[in-house]
Formats: structure tokens, C-alpha cells, sequence
């Protein structure tokens, strides 16, 4: 399962407009700051993007359709080349490298955005409502006891501290981020224009496990480990980490998982309990592992996303400033 | 027949036969195996010389009157309804109070039926719910253990299998309006329509920060006029609590000045006289219903004649 | 050039009004197990999965996909949730289309489902939030004024409409998956139904349906050693556009001519009605029909009622619409577009059974969404491109 030429698509802009206390400000406001920011980095206009998809979540509002909207933001005329993931926005870019890569037509440039306002509600109470209907959701276990559950097995098997599996996890914030990613001839075109090295998607996978967290040893994280080789995170150094880990105990599990040693700077951005604009906070995780190899003070990666209960859905980018044999 | 007895009406008195203390009945091999094992909880049948299953056993075989094994195989506990009849105002007899159901029930493993009653719960009606049919899979409800006595009613009644649940979650959110709608609902509670005009000139209403057409910003608002025309519309047949009565008319306005249409109700006219064209004006709530909550324009009426109408709104 | 890629099953569920007899991951699961038995795979074949359906507070289930991975035999497997509107169920096999294309995959199931009985439609589409006054009473009461505008603007009959309600639920009686079953329905009994938003009746509006539909797509090779013949993707395409701003028109959006532009181009598709056999179009009250004749170019502006009219889009007609029944038959909104991809693939296969189309050899499947705003579509052909 791994692409026939992955090393075709880099990301080549990213901004980020994120408001950790919350903010009056609607969807598509914070939609468009983000979309007009990477487009004056990469000093394109929209009418070059060739596909887009957002990634949002229509609970976190309590509304339906809650992506309509945000199309409003994007001066979406003539009509675009466009769709949406019920996920964190790192799946949104997930979509568009998949559909960069098998593209028969189109300008080569895709944005990939994702936004949310959680402050507006519950998170955990909101998450809560993505547990099995059935068994798991009546008994009102929130996405919080379910976190506390895993830093316990986490504790137990060695994993992590007292201290860690005890601290606070990320609290939400509102916000959105966008990307841009491009093939050649344009990736180069637009680094150099901008001064930057084109960050390489090398690799880019993502695997699901079971739901119940009872079916799973939350000791580890077996999907995050398949995205993680799949990706070939081991393939070479990993310079720079950005681990999408609402809670310390996560961080610990997933450094096991990518198999990163001590040698790589984990989360320099700060990482989600810094700033957790939730649906962008794992293409944020992209976005600031892109910008260190793209100002050179990386050359190789990673960058991780997750969603679900426990760390049930993972997904892995390897970015690197020149992939091996380099870019085609 | 006995002729009435002389006197001022009918001479009646009560009667009432009850033995003492009750009945002993003994049970037998068959039946005392049935009620002892129920009373512990098992419902078991008893094995015919045929091969079939009867539930409840009997010593016999109601079929053909010949004698059946001494094999006691565990039926159920599901069930499915065959016969069966509603009890919609039950008498003091009844094992209910409310409504219920009358059924033959064939247990899975048994060959014969039981009759018992069905509860199928607190909210049936009168009416016979519509899932009391034949087919329907049910399960005995059987007493708390300390209260079975070894007696038909151990089983207390038959009630349907789980096929729902119900989820009755509920989320609040503290939803925050944004800068331009709060001018905008503002600018309603003082009468006064905005929009926003933008950098191809096109006026938008509501106003909104970008064009969706270029995603530019908006180059600042601009107050609208409370009347203007009908694009086109539809007669709502289907009631809503928001309208004023069936059937309604919802339209598209397009102000005049804006370049985007208003979704409004449309009101103060016979339904079957709108017409696409048609020129109408905002009648706004009455000061004191207005609210920066919600928009304060209550519908649009036909221009002629509106201002009546609207005098009217402003003086209550 | 793109790779190719091919449908190798298809399944879908038996809608109802209430699938009660399942539980949600029973009803996903009729469905993707008759893709797989179809493509004579298993759950360990498949590379991915792509589940698609319309918004979640229809079961109350957020993010369903993650509960539901298990039960798609997802686990340790890459799994996207799509959601565009009524769209999704097209916009899910163009993604999983393009899993197969990308050269990162073999076999992908897509699958796209509602349960709308859980919940009320309405509700769920026009949960309001404060500050606004919402008036619009579900789907047809937002589409019903933009119909009564294209009526005057086409000069169209009102008979055309009871006529495509008649047909669809006439071609319906042949499709053993259908939901709504009404034989010998005519335009007459459509005519008499009851008006629920003028100039919309009962009888031409679309069901609610609980059901689903899945489709096994694969790359060439793949394809090519399928037990069953392959229905080969000859174009595909989504175009989205903003749901108000100045200029739009909502009756006949650009978004829909574009969509279909870059499909026919794709698959090199001069004239549709000549060109495309049979053709599965969203058509959620009778009214679409003619518009979308028009909006696809089937007919010219103004001109679609016509060949309603006429019979043309019957299934004996010179360019059948819907011959499965449609949207206005079976409607489980998540899967109601997935359904339209899914019976365009079955007409190439020639494994559309009583509703074939005599020699169907290219198919549209089409679907839109939200305020006419989104849209997909594919071309699926008997010949590999």
C-alpha cells in the first residue's frame, strides 16, 4: 500500500489563524484568514488552485453543513474542484495528495484547510458523541475518563510518568489552518519564489484500530505504529516531531509508536497543549513540521494526526528536504 | 324461569362461590416438573413420543392423546406471537392496569403455544400498537424469585424483544455572533436594514465580511430600503410553528439595492395571489417584540397597502 | 494519463421507511457484504475504505466511521469519512476512485449509508442555531421556489411534474431494491396527492429511506481478473460553488454545467443524449428532472420538459432517466448519490436485471447537494478507456 511516486507532492505553504480563548469571529472569517495567508506566501492566486478540501466537524457547532459556509470564504467562482472530510483537516490534505497524485488534469496546486470553534460547547462532551451508539456512549464515559483510562495503562506498562499521565491535557481552542501543497514544476517554482525549500511528502499514511478502547491494549498505539512504518518514519533521522498528543501521556505513547528516539526535538511548535484549534490542530502538526524543513532547520520530519477515542485513528507524514533520488 | 317475586322491583342478592381457602390441586408428574423448574427460573417443555416439543408440558400429547417421554428439554426464552388480541380498558382481573395484549406465544424449541399476556409497554393506547402482529419476538418477564411460587404467573407477563434503543443526549453550546450580524440584528431592532457592499460593487444582505463570488473583503455597509421584489416564492402547505397559519408563503426578496435575495415569509395577501414580480415591503415587530436575538422584520407585505398594516405594528 | 480504475461490485441494502430489523453497522454491513460477495472478495482484500454519508446529527452519531471501522473489517487499514452534502454519496466513490488512481491502492470499498429513521429529517437539516429565523421547511420547501422559477421561466406544463413522479415509481416496480412500491401509480394519482409547497405535491417529493449502497472499485489488473464484469470510471468530477452571491443562479447553477463539462470531456462525450446510454440523476422532486436535462444538456435551456414530455427519459425512451426508480423512489440521503454511481455501473455491466437498459454501454451517475452548490458525477463505461 504504498504510492507509486509519493515523493511527486510537497508541501509548499502553510498558515495557521488559531485564538486559544475563543473568538466571536464566524467559521468563514477565520476560514478566509488562513486560505488569503498561504495564498500570499506562495504568491498565487486562488483561481491556480487546482482542488481543495476542508476538513471540519458539524457537532462541534451543533449545526449541520457547517463546510457550506466556509466555501463562502474562499470566492469560490467560478465553481472549484472541491470536497470535504468529516475529519481533522490532516485527512482534508490526505484527500488532496491522493487526488495530486492521480490527477489527469488540473494546475498541480491543491489546498488542504481545516477550522473549528470548540469553545462553543463541551468538547469532551461533544466527542463523547462519536462512542458506539450502542455500548459505549449510554454510559456517559466523555472523551476525557477515556483519556485518563489510557494514561492509567500508559502508567502501568511503563510508558509514562504519574506526573505525566496527571497533567492537564490540551484545552481547545478556535481557529483554522491551510496548506498548500503542490507537484512539480510549481512546488519548485513557488519555494523559490518564497525563498524555501519545497517540504517532500516521502510518505504519508494513516491506519484505524478498533473502536472500543476495551478490545484495544491502550498501552500502545498499534495503529499509530502500521502508519508509522508504512510511512517509513524509520527510513532515516527524524529531525523535528509534531505529534498531535492532547495530553503528555499521548506523547509518550506516540514517541514509542514512531519508534523516535532522544535525538528528535518532539513538538517544537509547542504542540496541541499549546494551541489546540480542534479538526486543524493534526494539519497544523503538517503545516509546522513543513515550515522547519522548508526554512532548513530540519531536513527530514515527521508529523502525526489522530482522532477517535484513545488514539483510535493515526496518521503519519514523513516530509524531507530532498527525498531520496530527489524530486521527479 | 322463576316469576319475579311480588313487591317493589326486582328482589336481588349476592352471591359469590369460593371455596375456602382455596383449591389444593395436585400437579402431577409433568405439570409439578414444569412449575418447580419454572420457580427456579427454567422454563422446560416436555418431549412427546412424536419427537415435538410441548410447552406448556402436559402428560399427553393434545394432538393424539398417546403419553410422552420423560425428557424435559429447555425451551424460549424468545418467543414468537402468533394469536393475539388487544386489552385496551382491562377489567380488575387482568394482570394490567393500562393496556395490553392477549397472546398465543410459540417458544423457540417448543412445538406447542402458551397464552399469556403481552405487555407491550407504558405507552400503548388504546389503539393497538403497530408492531402487535404475528411474527413479533417476545421474551417472558419472569417474577423476582423471592415472589414465584411455582405457578403459571412466575411468568409475569410476555414482553417484545429489544430492537431500540433510546438516545435522549442532549449538547448546549454557547454560540457567539459575529461582528457583522450583530450589526446587522442591531440595526433591525432600530428598523434600519444592512448590508455590506463589495469590491465589485454587488450589495449583500445580510452583510457578510467576503464575496463569496471573489473572496475579497467587503468594502464597508451599507443601509437598505425596506422594500423591494419578489423573485419567486412557494406556498407552504406543511404548518410551522414560525408561520402565522396554513398554508404560508416563503419568497425570495431581493431588496431593492441588494443583488442577493432575502429568504422572508411573505404575508398580508391570499396565497394564490402571489406572483414572482410582485412588490413588497418589511412589516417589522412591534418595538417591544424586537430583539437583537433574532431578525426583527416579521414578514414582508405587498407594498399597496402595507403601511396600514405597518402603522398598526408600530403603534401597538 | 491517469490510471484506471473499475467497478468490481456493487451491493446495496433494501431501503425502507424503517429498517428496524438492523442496527446500523447490520445495515452497512448488508450492504458491503453483497459488494464484496459481488466481487468475490473478502473484508482482508480490500486496501481501504471510504465511508460516506450526509450530516451525522441524522443518527445522532458523531464521526460514525469510527465505530463503524470494525465493522467494515477496517482495522489496520486506512478509512476516510467523506460528507458533501446530498452529493456525498457521489463525492465517496469519486474519493475512493482516486485511491485506486493515485497507484496507492488495488481494491477500495466505498460505502455511503443513512439511517434516517433514527432521527427526522427535517430536524436534522434545519437545526437552527440563535440568531436566525429560519423559514424553510426541509428540502422542499427550500427547493420548491426555485422550481416555480424554472416552471415560468421554461413556460413548462404543470403535468410535466407528475409525469416524472408516475415514471420513476413505475421504473421503481422493477428495481427489488426499491423502497417506495406503488403499482399502477400514474400522473393522475400524482396530480391528487395532496400540495405540500406549490407547486410541489406529495407523490413528487422523495422518501425517507433507511438503506445503503457500496461499491468495490480496483485498478486494472484487478479489474481485469473480477469474476464479474468491470464498469470502467471514463471521467469523473465535483465542482462546488457558494450557495448565495450576486449573479448565482440557483436554477440552473454553473457549478452543475461545469461538473458535467469535465466529465463528458473525460470521457470524450460530444452530445449526452446520444452519447450516454442511461443515465441515474438525483432527482429528489419531479421537477429536477427537467432541470437537470437542462443544467447536463441533455436539452436546451428551456427545452428539458419537452423530452420529459415526450417519453425520452423513460426507460424505453431514446435516453432513459433513473430506470432504477431514483431518488424519488429510495431516498437514504447519505446514499441516495451512491446509489445513482451504483446503478450507472450495473447498466454496463448489464447486471441491472428487470430495469437493464437493452445494450447499456455508457452510464452517468450524478448527484448534487446542499442549495444546488455541489456536485459529482462519473461516466462509467463496458469498454476500458
Amino acid at each position: 500500500m504504498s504510492a507509486a511516486n509519493p515523493a511527486h507532492v510537497a508541501v509548499v505553504a502553510y498558515a495557521a489563524d488559531v485564538h486559544p480563548g475563543g473568538t466571536a469571529a464566524a467559521e468563514p472569517a477565520l476560514v478566509h484568514r488562513a486560505v488569503t495567508a498561504v495564498l500570499g506566501q506562495a504568491g498565487i492566486d486562488r483561481s491556480d488552485i487546482g482542488f481543495t478540501c476542508s476538513g471540519s466537524f458539524d457537532y462541534l457547532a451543533g449545526a449541520p453543513f457547517s463546510f457550506v459556509g466556509a466555501l463562502d470564504s474562499l470566492g469560490a467562482w467560478p465553481p472549484i474542484s472541491e470536497s470535504h472530510v468529516e475529519m481533522d483537516a490532516a485527512w482534508a490534505l490526505y484527500e488532496a495528495w491522493l487526488h495530486l497524485l492521480g490527477a489527469e488534469e488540473g494546475s498541480g496546486i491543491a489546498l488542504a484547510y481545516g477550522f473549528g470553534k470548540p469553545t462553543q460547547g463541551s468538547l469532551p462532551d461533544i466527542l463523547a458523541r462519536t462512542l458506539d451508539p450502542y455500548y459505549l456512549a449510554p454510559l456517559g464515559v466523555d472523551a476525557d475518563d477515556l483519556a485518563a483510562l489510557q494514561a492509567r495503562a500508559a502508567v502501568d506498562a511503563g510508558v509514562c510518568t504519574e506526573e505525566a499521565a496527571g497533567a492537564a491535557g490540551a484545552p481547545p481552542a478556535d481557529g483554522a489552518a491551510a496548506v498548500l501543497l503542490a507537484t512539480e514544476p510549481a512546488a519548485s517554482r513557488i519555494a523559490r519564489a518564497r525563498g524555501v525549500r519545497p517540504a517532500w511528502i516521502t510518505g504519508l499514511e494513516h491506519r484505524i484500530d478498533m473502536h472500543s478502547p476495551a478490545c484495544r491494549d491502550l498501552a500502545r498505539c498499534a495503529s499509530a505504529e502500521q502508519a508509522a512504518a508504512a510511512a517509513g518514519v524509520d527510513k532515516g533521522p527524524v529531525h523535528v516531531a509534531e505529534l498531535h498528543a492532547r495530553h503528555l501521556h499521548e506523547e509518550a505513547l506516540l514517541r514509542a509508536a514512531l519508534g523516535l528516539g532522544p535525538e528528535t526535538e518532539v513538538n517544537p511548535s509547542g504542540g496541541p497543549l499549546a494551541a489546540d484549534p480542534v479538526m486543524a490542530t493534526g494539519l497544523v502538526r503538517i503545516g509546522e513540521a513543513a515550515r522547519r524543513v522548508a526554512d532548513g532547520t530540519a531536513d527530514r520530519a515527521a508529523a502525526h494526526a489522530a482522532q477517535g477515542p484513545c488514539l483510535q485513528h493515526n496518521l503519519v507524514a514523513v516530509l524531507e528536504a530532498a527525498p531520496e533520488g530527489g524530486p521527479r | 324461569m322463576p316469576t319475579d317475586p311480588p313487591g317493589p322491583g326486582p328482589l336481588v342478592g349476592a352471591h359469590t362461590v369460593a371455596f375456602p381457602g382455596g383449591y389444593t390441586r395436585s400437579t402431577g408428574p409433568v405439570i409439578g416438573r414444569f412449575l418447580t423448574e419454572l420457580r427456579d427460573g427454567r422454563l422446560v417443555g416436555v418431549r412427546a413420543a412424536s419427537g415435538r416439543v410441548l410447552f406448556p408440558p402436559t402428560e399427553y400429547d393434545p394432538r393424539d392423546g398417546s403419553p410422552v417421554t420423560g425428557d424435559f428439554p429447555e425451551v424460549g426464552p424468545a418467543g414468537t406471537v402468533q394469536a393475539r388480541c388487544w386489552v385496551a380498558d382491562p377489567r380488575p382481573a387482568h394482570p394490567f392496569d393500562r393496556p395490553f395484549a392477549w397472546a398465543t406465544v410459540l417458544l423457540d424449541g417448543a412445538d406447542t403455544a402458551l397464552l399469556h399476556a403481552l405487555d407491550m409497554g407504558e405507552g400503548a393506547g388504546t389503539d393497538p400498537p403497530r408492531s402487535l402482529r404475528a411474527g413479533l419476538r417476545v421474551r417472558p418477564r419472569l417474577r423476582p424469585e423471592a415472589e414465584r411460587t411455582g405457578a403459571i404467573t412466575d411468568i409475569a407477563c410476555l414482553r417484545p424483544e429489544v430492537t431500540g434503543v433510546r438516545d435522549t443526549g442532549r449538547l448546549d453550546y454557547t454560540v457567539r455572533a459575529d461582528a457583522a450580524l450583530t450589526r446587522y440584528l442591531e440595526a433591525q431592532t432600530e428598523g434600519r436594514i444592512l448590508g455590506s457592499r463589495a469590491r465589485s460593487g454587488a450589495v449583500y444582505v445580510p452583510p457578510r465580511d467576503v464575496d463569496p463570488a471573489d473572496g475579497t473583503p467587503v468594502t464597508g455597509d451599507v443601509e437598505l430600503p425596506p422594500t423591494g421584489t419578489l423573485t419567486t416564492f412557494s406556498v407552504n402547505h406543511v404548518p410551522d410553528p414560525r408561520a402565522p397559519q396554513v398554508p404560508f408563503v416563503t419568497g425570495y426578496v431581493r431588496l431593492d439595492g441588494a443583488d442577493v435575495d432575502l429568504l422572508a415569509l411573505v404575508s398580508g395577501v391570499d396565497p394564490g395571489r402571489v406572483r414572482p414580480g410582485m412588490r413588497v415591503r418589511a412589516e417589522w415587530l412591534p418595538p417591544g417584540e424586537r430583539s437583537r436575538a433574532r431578525p426583527s422584520i416579521r414578514w414582508f407585505v405587498p407594498e399597496e397597502g402595507a403601511e396600514e398594516q405597518a402603522g398598526e405594528a408600530e403603534g401597538r | 494519463m491517469s490510471r484506471a480504475a473499475a467497478v468490481v461490485g456493487v451491493g446495496q441494502t433494501h431501503h425502507r421507511s424503517r429498517r428496524t430489523d438492523v442496527s446500523i453497522p447490520g445495515l452497512v454491513r448488508e450492504a458491503a457484504l453483497r459488494a464484496l460477495e459481488d466481487a468475490g472478495l473478502g473484508f482482508a482484500d480490500i486496501d481501504a475504505v471510504v465511508l460516506g454519508k450526509a450530516p451525522d446529527l441524522f443518527e445522532g452519531v458523531a464521526m460514525p466511521d469510527l465505530f463503524l471501522a470494525d465493522a467494515l473489517g477496517a482495522r489496520g487499514k486506512p478509512l476516510l469519512r467523506v460528507h458533501t452534502a446530498g452529493s456525498v454519496g457521489g463525492s465517496t466513490a469519486i474519493v475512493a476512485a482516486d485511491h485506486v488512481r493515485s497507484g496507492a491502492f488495488r481494491r477500495v470499498l466505498a460505502v455511503a449509508w443513512e439511517k434516517q429513521s433514527e432521527s427526522n429529517a427535517t430536524w436534522a437539516l434545519t437545526v437552527g442555531q440563535p440568531f436566525s429565523a429560519s423559514l424553510v421547511v426541509g428540502a422542499g420547501g427550500y427547493f420548491a421556489p426555485f422550481i416555480r422559477a424554472y416552471i415560468e421561466r421554461a413556460k413548462a406544463p404543470g403535468h410535466v411534474g407528475w409525469a416524472v413522479a408516475a415514471k420513476d415509481r413505475r421504473n421503481a416496480l422493477l428495481n427489488p431494491y426499491a423502497h417506495l412500491r406503488m403499482p399502477g401509480i400514474t400522473a393522475e394519482a400524482v396530480a391528487a396527492s395532496p400540495m405540500l409547497w406549490e407547486p410541489l405535491r406529495y407523490l413528487e417529493t422523495c422518501p425517507s429511506s433507511d438503506g445503503a449502497c457500496a461499491i468495490v472499485l480496483a485498478a486494472e489488473e484487478e479489474a481485469r481478473t473480477a469474476p464479474g464484469p468491470p464498469a470502467w470510471i471514463r471521467g469523473a468530477a465535483v465542482r462546488s460553488e457558494p450557495i448565495a452571491f450576486a449573479g448565482r443562479d440557483a436554477v440552473d447553477p454553473r457549478a452543475g454545467r461545469d461538473c458535467a463539462a469535465a466529465v463528458y470531456a473525460q470521457a470524450g462525450v460530444d452530445d449526452p443524449r446520444r452519447g450516454i446510454d442511461a443515465a441515474e440523476v438525483y432527482v429528489p422532486f419531479s421537477w429536477y428532472e427537467p432541470m437537470w436535462l437542462e443544467n447536463l444538456g441533455f436539452a436546451e435551456p428551456g427545452q428539458g420538459w419537452r423530452l420529459t414530455d415526450g417519453g425520452a427519459t423513460a426507460l424505453d425512451g431514446d435516453t432513459p432517466w433513473n430506470p432504477s426508480g431514483g431518488v424519488l423512489s429510495t431516498n437514504p440521503v447519505g446514499a441516495s448519490g451512491m446509489i445513482r454511481f451504483a446503478e450507472a455501473a450495473q447498466q454496463v455491466r448489464g447486471r441491472a436485471g428487470d430495469h437493464q437498459v437493452e445494450g447499456a454501454r455508457t452510464a452517468l451517475g450524478h448527484a448534487y447537494g446542499a442549495g444546488s452548490q455541489f456536485f459529482a458525477m462519473w461516466i462509467v463505461g463496458s469498454e476500458r478507456p
